[in-house]
C-alpha cells in the first residue's frame, strides 16, 4: 500500500541535505564546543555559524538565540523564565485559549506559583480580539504570549498589531512560532517581538532541537543550571549535530519559503475542490484567508473523528486531529472547543491535513478521493 | 461470509491484558486482517497522577507491535457513564447489587464498540472472552468456554443473533493455562500480567471508598427481621445478600449474615447461621430477559440457571410472562439469590440467555426483606 503522509504539522521528515550535514557532527566533529582544544574549536565554529544562520532568519542578533531541546523547552523558558525574572514588576500574564499545550500547561504551572493568567477567548475563526487584549493589559502585566500560527487550524493571529500595541508597554511579547516559522517571513524587529519559539522538526530538521529568540533587553531566569552554555541561560552541552542540522533546515526553508507556500495553497484548493465536486458536506475550520498555507482543518458533518482517522490510516493516509490524550483516545481539541463551544458537533468531526516535503499533487488528489469515499460511507450509515 | 481470512477484517477489543493479547495473536496467526483497538471507558488517575488506562494502552501498543498489527484507541467514556455507570449507581440507590459487566457487554462492547468496528470496515469483532459461538441449524448459538472455571457466558447473556453473527471468541476452546502458555511462548509483553479483578472502573481500590465518592453513605442500624438491633452499618449499599464479612456482630454462636435491606428506612437485615432459611428462595421474577436465539421459548422451559458468576448450575423451570419477563422456579431452594444480579439460563453447554433478578419468592411468597 502506498502511504501518504499528510501530518507535517505533527512532525516532518528530515531533509536529505539536513541529514547529510549532520552526519559528520556525530562521527568526526564530535568535540565539545566548550573544550579548548582543536576538537572543541571545530564544534564551536559550527555552533557559531548555526547561530548566525538562525538569527539572520529572524533579523535578530546571534547573541539573542538560545538553543533548546525543542519548541516545548523554548516555550517553557520564555514563560517561566520571564515570569520568575520579572516578578517584582508584576505577576500578570496574558495568553490565549488556543495556545499549544507547551504554553497552556506552563501557564497552569505559573498559576500555581502565584501568577495571574488571563486567557483571551477567540472568535469562531480562531482569532483573538485586539480590543480584548487591550482591555486585559494592566500596569502589572509582564508578559503577553500569543502564538503566531495555530498548529491545529493554521489560523494566524494579528501579530503585527499586537507588537504595535505592546511596543510602549513594559510587558514582553512572546510568540510561539513553531508552526509558522519557515513558511511565513518573520522579522522580530519589524513585528516588535521580544521572544519567539521555534522547533526544528517541524521544518524538516531533526527532532530534539529548537531555539528561543530572546531580545537583548529581556530579563530571563534560566530553567536549567549547570555549565555556562548559552550565556548561562541554558546549561548543558550543546546538541551540536542537531543544531547544525536545524541551521541547514532553516537555510533551506528561507530559500524555498514562497515556493512552498504557493504549492501548499494549491494543494489546499485542490482538496477542497474535490470535496466540493463530490458533493460531500464539509466546512473549513478557521480563517481560510489568513492561515498558514500548509494546515487545513476540515469538519465533515455526520462523521466522527475516531472513525475518520482510523479509516484513513487503514487506507494509507496519515492525518490527525486535535490532541491525542491519555491512553491514545482522542479528546476534543481545545482549539476547536474555544472556537465553537464544547457542545458543537464540529469538535467531534474535524480532522487536520498538513502538507510538507515530499507531497505531490497526485498524493493530494488520492488522499482527497479516499477521504470522500470514507466520509460518504460513514455518513450513509 | 466465505471470505478468505486475509480478506476478513477482524477488530480485536484489547484491554492490555493477556487474554485479549492472545486473542489478537491467534487471529493474526490464522491469517486474518487484524486491528487492535483499546477502549477507554473511564477517566481515572492513580495516586501518582498517572492515568491507569495509559498503562494498559501502553501494553496494547507493545503487544500489537510484537504481533505486527495496527492499534488504535476509542473513547466511550460518555456512553459508559450514561449507560453503565448511571445504571450502576441507580441500582445501588435502589438497594440492589448491580452487574456492570453484563451492562458493559450489552451497551458498550457489543453495541457501541461493535458499531465502531463495523464503521472501520470490519467483518467481525473479537474479544478475549472465554465463550464459544457455534452456527448450526441456521442460527448462532453461544456455548460455554471450554475452561469451565473461566467461562464468561454469564456476562454475555444479553447477546443475541445480531451480535453473535459478528463476533469471534478465539479463546473459547482454550484453558486459561494454555492461554498463558501461548503468551509466554510468543514472548508477549503481557504474558506475566496479573488478571484484572473486580469491577473495571474500581480496579484494585477500596470499593467502599470508591462508592462513597458518588453515593452519600448513610449509617444506620443492623436488625433482625424481628426488629432486634444487632449493630450499625456504614451505608446499606456497601452490603450484599449472603455477605458475612464486615458485619462486626460479636457474641457466641453461629456467624451472622446479611439477608436483606430496607432502603426507605435505611435498615440492614441480618440473620444468624449460614444455612438460615431466610437466605433461601425457590423462585424469582426476572426482567430485561434476552434470548440468544431472539425467540421466546415455548414454556415451560426445563433448563439450568446460574444466579451469580461461577455458581454451580441449578435445575429450574422457566415460565414466560412476556417478551422480557419470566418466572423462574427452582428445583431446589437456592441460597443468597440477589436482586440486581443476572440470572442466566443454560441447556448443557449452550447459554440460552438471561435477565435481571428482580423479585424473590419462597413458598409463593415474595421476600419483602431482600430489597
Amino acid at each position: 500500500m502506498e502511504r501518504i503522509y499528510l501530518d507535517h504539522a505533527a512532525t516532518s521528515p528530515v531533509h536529505p541535505a539536513v541529514a547529510e550535514r549532520m552526519l559528520p557532527f556525530m562521527t568526526e566533529c564530535f568535540g565539545n564546543p566548550s573544550s579548548i582544544h582543536f576538537f572543541g574549536r571545530q564544534s564551536r565554529l559550527a555552533l557559531d555559524e548555526a547561530r548566525e544562520t538562525v538569527a539572520k532568519s529572524l533579523g535578530a542578533k546571534p547573541s539573542e538565540v538560545i538553543f533548546t531541546s525543542g519548541g516545548t523547552e523554548a516555550d517553557n523558558l520564555a514563560l517561566v523564565g520571564v515570569a520568575l525574572a520579572n516578578r517584582e514588576k508584576g505577576t500578570h500574564i496574558i495568553t490565549s485559549s488556543v495556545e499549544h499545550h507547551a504554553v497552556l500547561h506552563t501557564c497552569h504551572y505559573l498559576e500555581k506559583q502565584g501568577f495571574e493568567i488571563t486567557y483571551l477567548p477567540v472568535d469562531e475563526y480562531g482569532k483573538i480580539s485586539l480590543t480584548d487584549l487591550k482591555k486585559a493589559l494592566r500596569n502589572d502585566t509582564i508578559l503577553v504570549s500569543i502564538m503566531f500560527g495555530n498548529n491545529e487550524t493554521g489560523v494566524l493571529q494579528p501579530i503585527q498589531q499586537i507588537g504595535e500595541m505592546l511596543k510602549d508597554h513594559p510587558a514582553f511579547f512572546h510568540t510561539d512560532a513553531v508552526q509558522a516559522y519557515g513558511l511565513i517571513p518573520i522579522d522580530v524587529n519589524q513585528l516588535h517581538i521580544d521572544l519567539l519559539s521555534v522547533s526544528a522538526h517541524k521544518i524538516n530538521g531533526p527532532k530534539g532541537v529548537g531555539f528561543l529568540y530572546a531580545k537583548e533587553t529581556v530579563k530571563l531566569m534560566p530553567r536549567l543550571y549547570g555549565g555556562e552554555q548559552e550565556r548561562k541561560r541554558r546549561a548543558g552541552t550543546e546538541n551540536v549535530a542537531g543544531i547544525v542540522g536545524m541551521a541547514k533546515a532553516v537555510e533551506i526553508a528561507q530559500q524555498t519559503m514562497s515556493e512552498k507556500a504557493e504549492k501548499y495553497r494549491s494543494f489546499r484548493k485542490k482538496m477542497l475542490a474535490i470535496f466540493a465536486q463530490a458533493g460531500i458536506s464539509y466546512a473549513v475550520n478557521g480563517d481560510d484567508q489568513e492561515a498558514l498555507p500548509h494546515v487545513l482543518n476540515v469538519t465533515f458533518p455526520g462523521t466522527n473523528v475516531e472513525s475518520l482517522l482510523v479509516n484513513l490510516d487503514l487506507a494509507g493516509i496519515a492525518v490527525s486531529s486535535g490532541s491525542a490524550c491519555t491512553a491514545g483516545s482522542i479528546d476534543p481539541s481545545h482549539v476547536l472547543v474555544a472556537m465553537f463551544g464544547k457542545d458543537s458537533d464540529r469538535i467531534r468531526s474535524s480532522i487536520r491535513f498538513s502538507f510538507g516535503l515530499g507531497n505531490t499533487e497526485e498524493q493530494i488528489e488520492k488522499a482527497a478521493y479516499e477521504t470522500v469515499k470514507i466520509v460518504q460511507r460513514l455518513v450513509s450509515k | 461470509m466465505n471470505k478468505a481470512p486475509k480478506d476478513t477484517r477482524v477488530v480485536v477489543g484489547m484491554s492490555g491484558g493477556v487474554d485479549s493479547s492472545v486473542a489478537a495473536l491467534l487471529l493474526k496467526q490464522q491469517g486474518y486482517d487484524v486491528i487492535g483497538i483499546f477502549m477507554k471507558n473511564w477517566d481515572d488517575t492513580d495516586e501518582n497522577g498517572v492515568c491507569t488506562a495509559t498503562e494498559d494502552y501502553e501494553d496494547v501498543m507493545r503487544v500489537c507491535n510484537q504481533i505486527g498489527i495496527p492499534y488504535y484507541a476509542v473513547n466511550f467514556e460518555k456512553q459508559y457513564w450514561e449507560k453503565v455507570f448511571t445504571y450502576f449507581l441507580d441500582e445501588y440507590k435502589a438497594g440492589r447489587t448491580p452487574n456492570p459487566d453484563v451492562m458493559c457487554n450489552k451497551e458498550i462492547k457489543f453495541k457501541a464498540f461493535l458499531e465502531h468496528a463495523m464503521s472501520l470496515g470490519a467483518d467481525y469483532l473479537a474479544t478475549g472472552h472465554y465463550a464459544r459461538v457455534a452456527y448450526c441449524d441456521g442460527e448462532y448459538k453461544m456455548l460455554r468456554g471450554v475452561d469451565q472455571n473461566k467461562d464468561q457466558t454469564y456476562f454475555l447473556n444479553q447477546l443475541g443473533q445480531a451480535q453473535l453473527s459478528k463476533v469471534m471468541f478465539p479463546l473459547g476452546e482454550l484453558e486459561k493455562a494454555q492461554v498463558r502458555q501461548i503468551a509466554k511462548e510468543a514472548g508477549l509483553a503481557t504474558a506475566g500480567k496479573k488478571d484484572s479483578t473486580g469491577i473495571c472502573f474500581i480496579g484494585e481500590r477500596n470499593f467502599k471508598e470508591f462508592l462513597s465518592n458518588y453515593l452519600p453513605a448513610q449509617p444506620g442500624t443492623m436488625q433482625t427481621l424481628a426488629g432486634e438491633i444487632k449493630g450499625k452499618h456504614d451505608g446499606i449499599m456497601y452490603y450484599t445478600i449472603g455477605q458475612r464479612h464486615g458485619l462486626g456482630i460479636g457474641g457466641n454462636g453461629e456467624p451472622w449474615f446479611v439477608v436483606g435491606k430496607n432502603v426507605k428506612e435505611n435498615i440492614l437485615y441480618v440473620a444468624q447461621g449460614f444455612e438460615n432459611e431466610l437466605l433461601y428462595s425457590d423462585s424469582i421474577i426476572a426482567t430485561n430477559v434476552s434470548w440468544v436465539s431472539d425467540r421466546v421459548p415455548a414454556e415451560p422451559l426445563k433448563c439450568t440457571a446460574k444466579f451469580r458468576y461461577r455458581q454451580p448450575d441449578n435445575g429450574v423451570a422457566v415460565h414466560v410472562i412476556d417478551d422480557r419477563t419470566v418466572r423462574v422456579v427452582f428445583d431446589r431452594p437456592v441460597r443468597a439469590v440477589t436482586p440486581g444480579q443476572a440470572v442466566v439460563f443454560y441447556d448443557g453447554e449452550e447459554c440460552l440467555g438471561g435477565g435481571t433478578i428482580d423479585e424473590i419468592f419462597r413458598n409463593g411468597e415474595k421476600l419483602w426483606y431482600v430489597g
